[in-house]
């Protein structure tokens, strides 16, 4: 039995697969007809060994199956103890294993070895509109998906009025499915979610689909969720949604929890995480950098204060890009540049190169390293999307100009000293600086 | 807008019974469990629905709807009547040809119906399979419930036709609901074997139509029980769908019951089934994970 705080425990949970499907090549004819008249006992010995693992019941043979060449570990140990009413992340790369281990935990497939416990009613909600029917009306739909997702029929019934009016499509819902648009689908889909009452809740990456408003709705929902004492495991990559909405997030690394802890410190460690880095970008060879007859460009870094490359900011810190370009004819006036874009596309600023030293000076040749600082206190949480660009003016011509160069994360711890005061929920806008307020306080007369 | 959604969102309260929450435990299956009958029970609601949108979604966009639940056994009555009946002129024991034929093809479609569905509802399933975790049971089980409805407007036909060739009910449709369980345990033992295999051998799906063939022909649909030599009789009776047919005819034709069929076939049903619901059991934990 675990505990009453506790809901979810698992003890060295391991997934492993098989994926030693390899077809065989023949160099003759006579070595392909034997191989044809003996496949039929191959075949289904090979598709038996997608599932017959020797019966092992002690962890003994995992050494054995750890040196096998074509065994895929998804998971591997992993122990962890959820608390209830706690809303947790689970981030890592494609592969890592995150949706197995949700797949596991919402009894979708069982573990290998290891063991887990869960307390109170489980959804998992992997998919919108999972179970939806063509032919059915909008109507239909949701009995079906509701009672597929674990409602009762009157549960439904109960809700059904909401259910609908929360999607919009009131006026279809008599109408076959089939004849829906995507967007209606989608919509109709999350709403019968959106009124599931689990005590926990498992939600594998489905703010991927929808339109920009969709995904809003999505984790205005989520953030509801969490609010309400629900535990939720959330499967995303969209970091800004994972340290917004979580306390906690894990990191999962080849099957195995790399990092534990409080969202943002997570998020912060995974993507500053070797390979993963896109706060830099340089070139060493001078035959592959973009650039044009006048200037080519060397290298962009975003940098912190101290000078550190870095892929998650402060959002009370300044931020440096530097850009490293080489000019390489005389005589020429340059606009080095850079566009910043959000996550959502949304073009924040344009930035120019202004220093005086070289304004509407020609610029002599070698290598120049400029570097523009975004004070703290004015970009908006979110994953930053740099552009830079280096033009010639009289005449105009572009050197470079390329897009999504580098990236950068934009956190806030929530210490209470950011733009946001003490508010701790969604916060729209391109930019969030902290203004000052004044306030004249009059008593009634 | 955002504020527009959460102040919807308010309404949502979660209910949280501490004292009743159940603890579910997940561990590698040992693959040796019983039906977990509590556990199908919680799902009910959505056995229904599955089942009902099976019917309901037969016919949809057809012209002719339901009367393809008639049209498809009556077309092979015609078929069958006009060549065993006509033209090989086989013997029924002196009744009409065409009710004869028709008392035994309307458990065979049904029961033909609900294995080819049955085999195959784990590879048609298999997106819901992968999403959401329900009882996997339900998969294989739902063919064998939704088909009851043609069944149902088959077997009312066949009554009124009865009564139009002057054979009146008799006390022996006492028996009909046991045949009724008979034919639909027979269907849900096969799905059960052929779906838990399907899923891991596609080989299943090119098989079945052969098997579905010789399966008409091994059971007296075309022809009498009584053609049979007598030697071979228990042997024959082996085939649980000699007693169900047969037991069907005695049932609506008022023809004494050849209980010496009927008994193997529920011996032979039984086993069946439950070596079936123990096979598909023990290769549960593995669907996901070979589809």
């Amino acid at each position: 039995m675990i505990s009453k705080n506790i809901a979810i425990k698992t003890e060295g949970i391991s997934k492993h697969y098989r994926i030693g499907l390899r077809d065989e090549i023949h160099d003759s004819l006579i070595s392909a007809m034997v191989s044809y008249i003996k496949s039929p006992l191959k075949n289904y010995r090979k598709y038996r060994s997608l599932y017959k693992f020797e019966d092992i019941k002690n962890t003994n043979y995992l050494n054995h199956y750890e040196n096998s060449h074509d065994i895929i570990w998804a998971l591997r140990d992993i122990s962890l103890e959820v608390e209830k009413g706690e809303v947790v992340g689970i981030i890592g790369r494609n592969g890592a294993g995150k949706s197995t281990l949700l797949k596991i935990l919402s009894k979708i497939t069982s573990p290998s070895f290891g063991r887990a416990e869960v307390r109170g009613k489980i959804s998992s909600l992997l998919e919108v509109g999972t179970g939806f029917h063509p032919e059915l009306t909008g109507r239909e739909n949701i009995y079906l998906n509701g009672t597929i997702l674990g409602m009762r029929k009157t549960e439904v019934s109960q809700k059904f009025d909401e259910i609908v009016e929360f999607s919009g499509v009131e006026k279809f819902i008599d109408t076959p499915v089939k004849r829906y648009s995507v967007g209606m689908k989608i919509r109709l889909g999350f709403s019968v979610a959106a009124y599931l009452e689990p005590e926990l809740l498992v939600i594998d990456e489905v703010l991927a689909v929808g339109d920009f408003d969709f995904q809003k709705k999505c984790l205005a929902k989520m953030e509801d969720v969490g609010k309400h004492g629900r535990t939720v495991l959330f499967v995303s990559h969209n970091m800004q949604a994972i340290t917004r909405l979580c306390s906690r997030a894990i990191l999962l690394q080849d099957g195995k929890i790399a990092d534990d802890g409080p969202a943002d410190k997570v998020v912060a460690a995974y993507l500053t995480s070797g390979s993963s880095s896109r706060s830099e970008r340089f070139w060493k060879d001078t035959t592959a950098c973009p650039g044009g007859e006048v200037a080519r460009l060397r290298g962009v870094y975003v940098k912190d204060e101290n000078g550190r490359v870095s892929e998650s900011f402060d959002i009370r810190k300044p931020i440096g890009i530097e850009m490293v370009y080489e000019v390489l004819k005389p005589g020429y006036l340059l606009l080095p540049h850079h566009n910043l874009y959000n996550e959502d596309g949304v073009h924040i600023f344009t930035t120019i190169d202004c220093d005086p030293k070289w304004r509407r000076r020609h610029r002599l040749p070698g290598k120049y390293v400029s570097t523009a600082w975004i004070p703290g206190n004015f970009l908006s949480e979110g994953i930053i999307s740099v552009q830079s660009a280096i033009f010639t003016l009289e005449p105009q011509v572009k050197q470079f100009n390329e897009r999504d160069i580098v990236s950068f994360q934009v956190v806030d711890s929530m210490d209470g000293n950011s733009a946001r005061g003490d508010w701790s929920r969604s916060m729209r806008g391109a930019v969030r600086p902290l203004l000052e307020w004044t306030n004249n306080y009059e008593k009634f007369e | 807008m955002i504020d527009f959604i959460n102040s919807k969102l308010k309404i949502l309260k979660p209910k949280l019974n501490s004292e009743q929450e159940k603890i579910t435990v997940i561990e590698p299956k040992s693959g040796w469990q019983l039906i977990d009958f509590k556990e199908l029970r919680e799902y009910r609601d959505l056995f229904f629905f599955i089942v009902w949108r099976d019917v309901k979604v037969l016919y949809a966009q057809t012209i002719l709807g339901l009367s393809w639940a008639i049209l498809q056994p009556l077309i092979q009555i015609v078929i069958f009547t006009i060549i065993f009946g006509k033209v090989a002129k086989i013997s029924t024991d002196g009744i009409p040809y065409f009710l004869f034929s028709s008392v035994a093809i309307i458990p065979w479609t049904y029961m033909s119906q609900a294995m080819v569905a049955s085999s195959q509802s784990l590879i048609t399933g298999q997106n819901l399979l992968g999403k959401v975790y329900f009882p996997r049971l339900i998969f294989p089980i739902t063919p064998v419930m939704a088909k009851m409805f043609d069944f149902g407007i088959s077997l009312f036909i066949i009554l009124v036709l009865s009564v139009y060739y002057h054979i009146l009910p008799t006390w022996n449709l006492i028996f009909l609901p046991l045949f009724i369980v008979l034919m639909m345990s027979i269907s849900a033992g096969i799905g059960l074997w052929l779906s838990a295999l399907a899923i891991r051998f596609r080989d299943v799906k090119h098989a079945m139509p052969f098997v579905i063939r010789m399966l008409m022909y091994s059971a007296p649909i075309v022809y009498s029980a009584s053609s049979i030599r007598e030697g071979y009789r228990f042997l024959y009776s082996l085939n649980p769908l000699v007693g169900v047919i047969e037991g069907f005819r005695a049932c609506l034709l008022g023809t004494p019951y050849p209980w010496q069929y009927i008994w193997p076939g529920i011996i032979v049903t039984f086993i069946l089934l439950i070596s079936g619901l123990h096979h598909f059991k023990r290769m549960e934990r593995v669907f996901v994970d070979v589809i």
